[in-house]
């Protein structure tokens, strides 16, 4: 039994040290500026933009055949990240952007059927089969993949709620 | 050498890998729409079946069986394959961009591919020297290659027929690889 486990584990350690080293001599140099990109972006992977995940998405911005703008989830605050980065001038006025927003679950509405979780790219829908759900508000990126797979509309994006840690005291109106 | 080259055929024609023993239909149905990406799976297979039967032997002989741990063998050929897999994904990844590409998902999946542990299995089972496994699986990674290749070659002619419409796309593909496995029963006949 303890020869088995030191055996296979040494084996293991062997064969990892080996892929490790040539993980470093077999390093295949990406964009840098793609993988800047991708940090900032939301990362979900949800598809929304219609390129394959959040990195095709960020090669296709680089290389110029897609637009800043092109990321729903990522909003208004995303695309002028962006266009800092890429040295860009983007017209902002153009993107009708209500703030960030995170999905909700309506319990009268919600019947339990997982349909939503299983398309959430964060997991972040909690909640077993015939079990009201919930959306872990942390979790929700806002990509509202989820909006359209529910069949009794419970759920809705609405904006994030206000809460003691991201309140910030509004800058005075003028009179 | 008469040995060397009865084993190579006997494993890459008469006990063929995919056609006789039915092993590792997953990538031969899914890489053979075109001679090129066909031709770069059956490389990295061969690459990675050559390999794994020669690593598996050495740690099956070296290791488990001194010590007693045959009842680890799947589980140790399986850590050995994908370490095997990793590295050529790797490799490949940085010598040849473009076949890294064409081959897509299916080069991870020659992990999974039973060929490789069903190979490395039955080294084990006709208690092969480390020579022999090795041609063994080089045999068998030829014999891979092959199907593999005249496969897509037949799919190519196939894609420009006109097939019926309850047929056309997979349904055809099965019948001609059913067609093509009855083809190399024929070599069962070779007297070797």
């Amino acid at each position: 039994m303890l020869i088995a486990i030191f055996a296979l584990a040494a084996l293991g350690a062997a064969l990892g040290m080996l892929l490790g080293v040539a993980n470093r001599l077999l390093r295949v140099e990406g964009n840098p500026i793609v993988e800047e990109l991708v940090a900032i972006m939301p990362g979900s992977n949800c598809g929304q933009c219609g390129f394959p995940g959040c990195t095709g998405a960020a090669e296709a911005i680089v290389d110029g055949s897609a637009a800043p703008t092109c990321c729903p989830p990522g909003g208004k605050a995303l695309a002028a990240a962006i266009a800092a980065k890429l040295g860009l001038t983007l017209d902002l006025t153009a993107i009708r952007d209500e703030g960030p927003k995170i999905a909700t679950v309506a319990e009268e509405l919600c019947i339990g059927c997982c349909r939503c979780s299983k398309v959430c790219p964060t997991d972040a829908i909690i909640g077993a089969a015939k079990q009201i759900h919930n959306v872990m508000r942390e979790a929700c990126t806002g990509c509202s993949s989820c909006i359209e797979t529910c069949p009794t509309e419970a759920l809705v994006m609405k904006p994030v709620p206000v809460t003691l840690q991201h309140w910030v005291m509004p800058k005075p109106a003028l009179a | 050498m008469k040995d060397i080259l009865l084993l190579l055929l006997s494993t890459a024609l008469v006990n063929n890998v995919v056609l006789i023993k039915f092993l590792g239909l997953c990538p031969v149905m899914g890489v053979s729409k075109s001679m090129d990406s066909a031709f770069g799976m059956g490389l990295a297979t061969t690459f990675v079946l050559t390999l794994a039967s020669a690593a598996s032997w050495m740690l099956d002989n070296w290791l488990l069986q001194p010590l007693g741990l045959g009842y680890l063998r799947i589980l140790t050929f399986i850590l050995v394959i994908a370490s095997v897999v990793q590295f050529t994904e790797m490799f490949i990844k940085k010598s040849s961009p473009g076949l890294y590409q064409s081959l897509g998902i299916y080069l991870p999946l020659i992990t999974t591919n039973c060929a490789v542990l069903g190979v490395a299995l039955l080294n084990v089972e006709q208690h092969f020297g480390l020579f022999k496994s090795l041609l063994y699986g080089f045999g068998s990674a030829l014999g891979f290659t092959l199907v593999l290749l005249i496969f897509a070659g037949l799919r190519e002619r196939v894609a420009l027929a006109r097939v019926p419409a309850a047929f056309a796309g997979a349904p055809v593909a099965f019948v001609t690889i059913s067609l093509l496995a009855m083809a190399f029963m024929g070599f069962s006949g070779l007297n070797v």
